[in-house]
């Protein structure tokens, strides 16, 4: 068997969760520093409807750029994330599947599941759960969701987010990411090397403070007007990720201090937890009710 | 009668390591107290654990309870009749059931009343959900929706056995039945079981159950990679015990690394190799680092290699990061940084660590630091600002002291920024210089200061800045390294914390008895070595046959003191002296004012004894009075420097 290309894993994941009820999504549009942070994760999880869906995220954390220059860190990673709202019974068993599905024979190779619960307070969500450890390398970051914006959630929802370089890097057996071979004969490097370094530049060296402050706050007034005067939901959890998103950039540029750095986390939650509401409200009417009382 | 055992699996999702030791205790002490509260008989047997499956046993359970009878008193015979129907109804009896009997108060009637014990199996069968559900964890999930039972991880299976029967109930829809589950990967999803084969089909399906016998396994496992080839292990209980409940088929295997990464300081490659993957570190017959590394696997082996490879891959990457992180950070100076601590936060209310810094070196500088000990504590928070430390946050303090080495400081300087979060546990070293340990004592106090004044005080199980470690570390440091400091600076409430800590230290840390602990804390604790010494006098001295006598002593005159509300406002006046034991008593006390405690109790206690046997302490005449009670008032004073002898616990 030849060794499958970053492609092909992405294929066959995609093939084995929609095999199992999945809707394949495609990433969502707007920067988001983690597939939960698209709205095909962090609206559906909220409310009484079952869902199950997978897509492939690209995540943006401008403060993990190296230029290029790192063999294992990226501004922007691709997560596989995938959710099973329920999660079912036999939901470990379901996951190693997909690990046989992508070439990893595991009875030669040595799995683990570490305590490791997920936590994120912008968005106020937490969950329970593992990293799971192949041969000693995380793959995957797997959590029960308990809340999402705030919320206790009505069906737990099961998360499995897998590092795409990470485990295209162990199945090519490459030390570098850049090594992986996205498609026969077209590596990473070439893909992806050069948005790195230019990105890795502008995140910390160009990108203009001010402007990203005025921008902050433009955003952050949308979402509230959009929350308060209207009832569109969607664009204004769009709101939200592009202040999740300029806040990162303002980290990675310095340029928040220590003092600041907890008013404007709590400025981003603030907004989350108004989308998370207004959703809940807008799809399913009387739970929110109960939740609001 | 038929006694049966008894088993009980939870299984579960992989359940935390260090949380299944404290569950698989109260598991077995709330089933013990379920069996003897329902009179079930049975005795737990033992308790053991893999990561994903909680196993109880008892023995010698009975069948069902026994019958029971009780007589109940009903209404007088006097009563009548009609009375004597009416009890009988409120038991479900009839009147013909009744009997009568003589009572002191009188003729009574009685019933008998019986109660049948209830089966064994309805009673496990409705009490074990709660059982189970009531374990407490540090975080619980809930799984089927909200509002649903909580447990650390979802339940997945549930095997109960009362001898060979099942015992049916049901937790979040799964329920209980003779069917366990193997190795996720080893084993069977599905196996029947009965009590006598659970272990063997457990083992066949790739799951060691006993937690000893899977250590036993990992230490016999290392030995035989290691034996002939120069290497040892280096011992660390607590990785042990993690990787004996992470695993549930545990086997050792020996990988390598560059020996370039040497280099580096062993302190950051064990930290990545312990810490990030959970590796054991190797050395050689001379305690240098190996470049190897012994992985734990939850399988059974590695027949190609693709494990050792691949935990070798990740360790490779996990160096080359500390390495870039090594080289990054010589390029800025650990004095340059010092603005930066503006920027990290020691704790909201209190400010950053640039204040911190501050405020140690003045404590310092107070404390009779040299000029090495004031430059370590300018340095020893630099290094959070690290990328080092920011990656390898254990490493706080080790790194900033071999980062000082590498720029040139002095020994003493790097050596106490090496050392000053030490002691980092009750049996953990003190720092080893005594600019260390200055140092050491700065941050800590520093930190119980600042937290003490803005309102952050341990309460109960809370403790969040760890306060209870750092005022421990202060009684250890002053004590063990004979450091000359008396709590400067220090409010109400953390004079009171502190007084905590120093019996706790003295009581359970150097098993001092805790009357004699209290006795020298009541004579003064401003000054911890002079307490120790106190403390070392008091119980060399407790053996000795005059030291209850004496004590019993000095509690009677203290009683006696108390009595009359005295307060002395002169010496003793010596006219007013009667003699005999009186003058006898004072001449002694006066001759030996010089000698110490020991010999001074030995010669003054038979005269304190006949004083009170032959002398009249309330004399009719006031002055007299007042002059006995001054007499007596003296002796306590100076006794009570060394120990307030009225806490000494005597058997009189």
């Amino acid at each position: 068997m030849t060794t499958p290309t970053f492609q092909d894993t992405v294929f066959a994941l995609k093939k084995y969760w929609s095999d199992r009820g999945c809707i394949i999504q495609e990433p969502y549009d707007v920067e988001v520093g983690a597939g939960t942070m698209a709205p095909e994760t962090f609206l559906r999880v909220l409310g009484p409807d079952p869902y199950r869906v997978a897509y492939v995220q690209p995540s943006r954390r401008p403060a993990d750029g190296r230029y290029g220059e790192n063999p294992n860190r990226l501004y922007k990673h691709q997560q596989l994330q995938v959710i099973l709202k329920p999660s079912p019974a036999d939901v470990i068993d379901q996951y190693l599947g997909s690990l046989t599905a992508i070439g990893i024979d595991l009875s030669k190779h040595d799995i683990k599941f570490e305590e490791d619960n997920w936590e994120a307070p912008t968005l106020g969500a937490w969950g329970i759960g593992w990293q799971v450890m192949l041969d000693g390398l995380e793959i995957t970051q797997f959590t029960y969701f308990q809340q999402c914006g705030g919320f206790d959630l009505d069906l737990v929802p099961a998360e499995l987010t897998y590092g795409l370089e990470r485990l295209c890097a162990f199945l090519q057996n490459v030390d570098s990411v850049y090594d992986i071979e996205w498609a026969a004969g077209t590596k990473y490097s070439q893909v992806r090397f050069e948005e790195e370094r230019q990105f890795s530049k502008y995140n910390f060296e160009l990108a203009d403070v001010q402007m990203l402050w005025q921008l902050f706050d433009l955003h952050e007034k949308e979402c509230h007007r959009l929350l308060q005067t209207t009832d569109v939901v969607l664009p204004a959890y769009d709101q939200v990720l592009k202040c999740s998103h300029i806040f990162n950039l303002l980290d990675s540029r310095g340029a928040i201090s220590v003092t600041e750095r907890v008013g404007v986390i709590a400025r981003v939650r603030r907004l989350a937890l108004g989308v998370a509401k207004a959703w809940i409200a807008q799809t399913n009417p009387a739970p929110a009710e109960e939740a609001l009382a | 009668m038929n006694l049966y055992p008894f088993l009980l699996e939870i299984g579960t999702e992989e359940i935390p390591d260090w949380m299944i030791v404290p569950a698989l205790n109260q598991l077995q002490d709330d089933f013990q107290l379920l069996l003897d509260q329902h009179a079930l008989g049975g005795k737990v047997k033992s308790a053991d654990a893999t990561p994903r499956r909680l196993v109880l046993r008892a023995e010698h359970m009975i069948e069902r309870q026994v019958d029971t009878e009780e007589l109940v008193s009903g209404p007088p015979k006097s009563a009548g009749p009609g009375a004597a129907a009416g009890f009988a109804k409120k038991l479900g009896a009839t009147p013909d059931q009744l009997v009568t009997q003589t009572t002191p108060k009188g003729e009574y009637y009685f019933l008998t009343k019986r109660t049948q014990g209830q089966a064994t199996a309805a009673i496990l069968a409705r009490e074990l959900p709660n059982l189970i559900l009531k374990i407490q964890w540090p975080k619980t999930m809930y799984w089927n929706g909200k509002g649903s039972e909580r447990f650390i991880r979802p339940i997945r299976w549930l095997v109960t056995l009362l001898g060979d029967s099942e015992i049916p109930f049901e937790i979040g829809g799964v329920h209980s039945s003779n069917t366990t589950a193997g190795h996720r990967l080893l084993g069977k999803p599905s196996i029947m079981v009965t009590i006598g084969n659970f272990d063997e089909q457990l083992r066949t399906n790739g799951v060691i159950l006993s937690a000893e016998k899977r250590r036993e396994k990992i230490e016999t496992e290392i030995a035989g990679l290691l034996s002939g080839k120069g290497l040892r292990v280096k011992p660390d209980p607590d990785l042990l015990h993690t990787l004996t409940y992470i695993t549930e088929f545990p086997t050792a295997i020996l990988g390598g690394f560059d020996s370039q990464y040497l280099e580096l300081p062993s302190e950051v490659l064990i930290t990545v190799m312990r810490h990030h993957q959970k590796y054991f570190s190797v050395e050689d017959t001379k305690g240098n680092l190996a470049p190897h590394f012994i992985a734990i696997m939850n399988t059974n082996a590695d027949p190609d290699g693709l494990v050792r490879h691949g935990n070798e891959r990740v360790l490779r990457a996990r160096f080359n990061d500390a390495r870039f992180f090594w080289q990054q950070d010589q390029k800025k100076k650990l004095e340059a940084r010092l603005p930066d601590l503006k920027n990290v936060t020691f704790q909201a209310k209190v400010g950053s660590y640039f204040d911190k810094t501050q405020r140690m070196v003045h404590l310092v500088a107070q404390l009779g630091g040299n000029k090495n000990a004031q430059r370590a504590a300018l340095l020893s928070k630099t290094d959070l600002t690290t990328d080092m430390v920011k990656e390898f946050t254990d490493l706080q303090g080790i790194v900033g002291g071999l980062y000082a080495k590498a720029q040139g400081e002095h020994e003493p300087v790097w050596r106490a920024i090496y050392d000053h979060y030490k002691p980092v546990s009750m049996e953990g070293e003190i720092p080893s210089t005594a600019e260390g340990r200055l140092l050491s004592l700065a941050d800590k106090w520093d930190t119980l200061r600042s937290c003490f004044d803005v309102g952050l005080i341990p309460s109960g199980s809370r403790d969040p800045f760890a306060l209870r470690r750092a005022a421990q570390g202060v009684v250890r440091i002053v004590v063990e390294g004979q450091v000359k400091f008396d709590f400067p600076g220090m409010g109400d409430d953390l004079r009171e914390f502190m007084r905590d800590r120093i019996e706790y230290y003295f009581r359970d840390v150097r098993n001092f008895a805790y009357d004699e602990v209290r006795a020298c804390m009541a004579a003064g604790r401003q000054d911890l070595l002079d307490l120790e010494s106190r403390l070392k006098r008091v119980k060399a001295f407790r053996p000795t046959p005059d030291f209850e006598p004496i004590a019993a002593s000095f509690k009677r005159i203290q009683n006696i003191l108390k009595q009359a509300n005295f307060e002395q406002t002169e010496g003793v006046r010596l006219p007013l002296l009667e003699p005999g034991p009186e003058t006898d008593l004072y001449s002694e006390y006066t001759r030996t004012a010089n000698q110490p405690l020991e010999t001074r109790i030995a010669s003054l206690r038979p005269k304190i004894d006949l004083f009170f046997d032959k002398v009249l302490v309330n004399a009719p005449d006031p002055a007299v009075r007042k002059n006995r009670l001054t007499l007596l008032n003296s002796i306590l004073w100076d006794f009570s420097r060394i120990a307030d002898f009225s806490e000494i616990v005597t058997e009189r």
